[in-house]
């Protein structure tokens, strides 16, 4: 469909901003595992230190294009299924807000005086402005979200009796996960954080700060995975040239997503005093619970691909995987959606790994967990924003995609990178390697009394990994930006590829509204955070820290 | 959905029970736990160790940037310690590598385990939660003597 001037300019904005400071957020990663091998023994480079670089390479990557991302494909996805635009006023502020908070986020990292990476480390002390220009970011995103929900309104009166479209579910879903999870990160920033850091309030109660983090630091990785599972149940089948094979499964799987992903926050606090064992237990189950939506994912998006290779001829048991579009260049989506999938099977299981109570002792806090998460984040995520960003820019701004061969390798290029990454990450993990350190300082450094040899394979391996997703990422940046600046040679269109469902299925009532889901939603999650406000008043207190990351001095004294 | 759709969510539910069979296997019959509550109150600041019998002491530790106290820990193989740990400044991680115990040190909390060093050797305990520029220096450890010694 056309879309209005202003509209398309704040798609292409959304894409435009994240993807170039997505450079910065890649040359840190890089730069990490440089440090990590020890290859330099220095506590900064080029005017970055290490933990400086470590913010930017979690916040630009985790949260800036994460969140610009699920905000411009939902636009994109709303309006190609609705065919209408949200109201002008929401998504022009909502794209204004994002921006305005992501460059304050951005002086803030640049300027030194946000090390605190991405989880608030309070009692470490980060400026104001990085307080208020994350909550800023956050807030836009809702905006766009309020747009949306007006034009379904508007949708559901013209075409009554109709079944919400499965991207809309999805979306839906997945916004309506962020609007309730964001709310205690909210609160933590505004309330609790930027009054402290001004020196408002003297005293924090740390272990309150960190519960309210987790429970929006989990459902945060639900709200990068969602997009890309939208894009796998209506986009892949189409790609592959074929049809899902079960809109049901596909609608239950998001709804499991909306009851699931807020309460299990706790599984990242399993080491941490305060909440009880009882509360780790359950947060534990859940977490289980929440995987099953994926187990289900991977079986369905496997039968569409299996059917989409069978209509192109393939014969066999096995063989049929050789018969899909893995190197076409006007199918070149396929490559990014297909190494997320083959990655996300390690992250996902080692996912449960982490998940399981007692056996998360051997692997909290150490390189396993990076391991683990550069094959969700750093795989089926960024893949499909990588593929999904190029797919967008050139449809919506109707320029020709430049490079089209270095666009048909990068995913391969860096899914090779990220198992090189992984492996070396989570090995190191398995032997103690602390995750979020400058290694090459000490235990990487043999001039060091703390070297540790049996880091150096592991740091080595991780390098190569890095280095290999770094030329991977340079291939990427040349085809989007050289595509970014050609010439408009179509007419500018708001399209999708659209997938068919096979089945012609019953209509199952409990899978079309999101309304009961919603209340079992909030149900569960006060089965969590009941108990755990409750231990938290019960076994700590607020003390009067206040940090700086530089000095042992507290600057509340 | 059809009859495939519905096989797979059933065998994922079992998988994942037979793995949560196996958590609360090792938590109940094998005593293998997360770390306990334990009230906070300031006299957890003060790092001290106390010797209860020969072979088993209470330790409470306290994490500092950029150091874990009290400093070089001595015991004899075969000690089993109880160790409570908080931190004065900021929040830390508590890692004794091959051991099994990883802890985080929060500002405000008290978090309580038990250890038994069977093996004699150096244990290095490291600090796996960014604490601020020197975080990477922030190493302990504690020493177990063989037995002959005693």
């Amino acid at each position: 469909m056309n879309i209005s001037k202003p509209y398309r300019t704040v798609i292409l904005t959304g894409l435009l901003m994240p993807m170039t400071l997505f450079i910065l957020g890649c040359y840190n990663g890089v730069m990490q595992t440089i440090y990590r091998a020890g290859i330099i023994h220095q506590s900064s480079v080029a005017g970055i230190n290490y933990y400086q670089g470590l913010t930017m390479h979690g916040v630009i990557n985790a949260i800036v294009l994460t969140t610009f991302f699920a905000v411009v494909f939902g636009h994109v996805t709303v309006s190609y299924y609705l065919k209408r635009e949200p109201p002008k006023l929401t998504y022009q502020i909502s794209m204004l807000l994002m921006v305005v908070g992501t460059l304050m986020d951005l002086v803030a990292m640049l300027t030194g005086k946000a090390q605190a990476l991405y989880t608030f480390y309070a009692p470490l002390k980060a400026s104001p402005f990085f307080y208020v220009g994350t909550a800023l970011l956050i807030v836009g995103s809702w905006i766009a979200f309020f747009g949306w929900i007006k034009i379904w309104y508007s949708w559901k009166k013209e075409n009554p009796g109709k079944r919400m479209p499965l991207a809309i579910l999805g979306t839906f879903v997945n916004f309506s996960i962020w609007l309730v999870a964001t709310l205690p990160v909210a609160y933590e920033t505004l309330v609790i954080l930027t009054p402290w850091s001004l020196g408002w309030t003297d005293s924090i109660n740390v272990p309150l700060t960190r519960m309210l983090f987790w429970m929006f630091g989990h459902p945060l990785v639900y709200f990068w995975l969602l997009p890309a599972y939208v894009a796998y149940y209506t986009i892949l089948p189409k790609v592959a040239g074929g049809k899902l094979y079960s809109g049901n499964a596909g609608r239950l799987a998001f709804l499991l997503f909306l009851i699931l992903s807020m309460p299990v926050g706790v599984h990242h606090q399993f080491s941490e005093p305060v909440f009880t064992p009882g509360t780790k237990l359950w947060a534990s189950l859940l977490t289980y619970a929440v995987s099953i939506p994926s187990f289900m994912t991977a079986f369905t998006v496997a039968a569409s691909l299996e059917y989409a290779a069978r209509k192109r001829g393939a014969k066999g048991v096995f063989s049929w995987m050789w018969k899909l579009p893995y190197f076409e260049v006007d199918r070149y989506l396929f490559g990014y959606f297909i190494c997320g999938l083959i990655l996300f099977i390690f992250g996902g299981l080692s996912g449960i790994v982490n998940a399981s109570y007692t056996l998360n002792q051997l692997v909290h806090n150490t390189d396993w967990v990076p391991g683990h998460f550069h094959m969700t984040v750093a795989g089926p995520v960024i893949l499909v924003i990588l593929g999904m960003s190029l797919y967008m820019y050139s449809t919506v701004s109707g320029k020709a995609l430049k490079f089209k061969t270095f666009a048909v390798m990068v995913p391969y290029v860096w899914m090779v990178g990220i198992a090189f990454l992984s492996h070396g990450l989570m090995s190191g993990g398995l032997m103690g390697e602390p995750r979020r350190t400058n290694l090459g300082l000490s235990y990487t450094n043999p001039d060091s009394p703390l070297f540790n040899h049996h880091f150096v394979p592991t740091t080595t391996t991780t390098l190569v990994g890095g280095i290999i997703m770094g030329i991977a990422a340079i291939l990427y940046f040349i085809v989007f930006f050289a595509t970014a600046m050609g010439k408009r040679v179509n007419e500018p269109q708001l399209i999708l590829p659209e997938s068919e469902e096979l089945h012609e299925e019953k209509d199952i009532p409990l899978l079309l509204t999101m309304k009961p889901w919603l209340i079992l939603m909030i149900v569960l999650v006060m089965t969590t955070y009941v108990p755990a406000l409750i231990s938290i008043f019960k076994y700590s207190k607020a003390v009067p820290n206040k940090f700086q990351p530089d000095s042992p001095q507290n600057l509340q004294k | 959905m059809n009859k495939y759709e519905i096989r797979v969510i059933v065998l994922a539910g079992l998988l994942l029970s037979a793995f949560f069979f196996a958590i609360l296997y090792n938590d109940f019959s094998r005593n293998i736990d997360v770390p306990a509550c334990v009230t906070y109150s300031g006299t957890f600041k003060v790092p001290h160790v106390k010797k209860l019998d020969r072979s088993t002491y209470e330790v409470y530790g306290v994490a500092k940037m950029w150091a874990f106290t009290p400093e070089d820990l001595t015991f004899p193989e075969g000690s089993t310690i109880d160790l409570y740990l908080t931190s004065d400044d900021v929040v830390h991680g508590f890692n004794i590598v091959k051991k099994g115990v990883n802890l985080m040190a929060v500002p405000g909390a008290t978090t309580k385990t038990t250890v038994t060093f069977e093996t004699a050797g150096v244990y290095r305990i490291l600090c796996h939660e960014y604490c601020g520029s020197g975080h990477q220096y922030m190493m302990g450890k504690i020493t177990i003597t063989p037995k002959k010694y005693y």
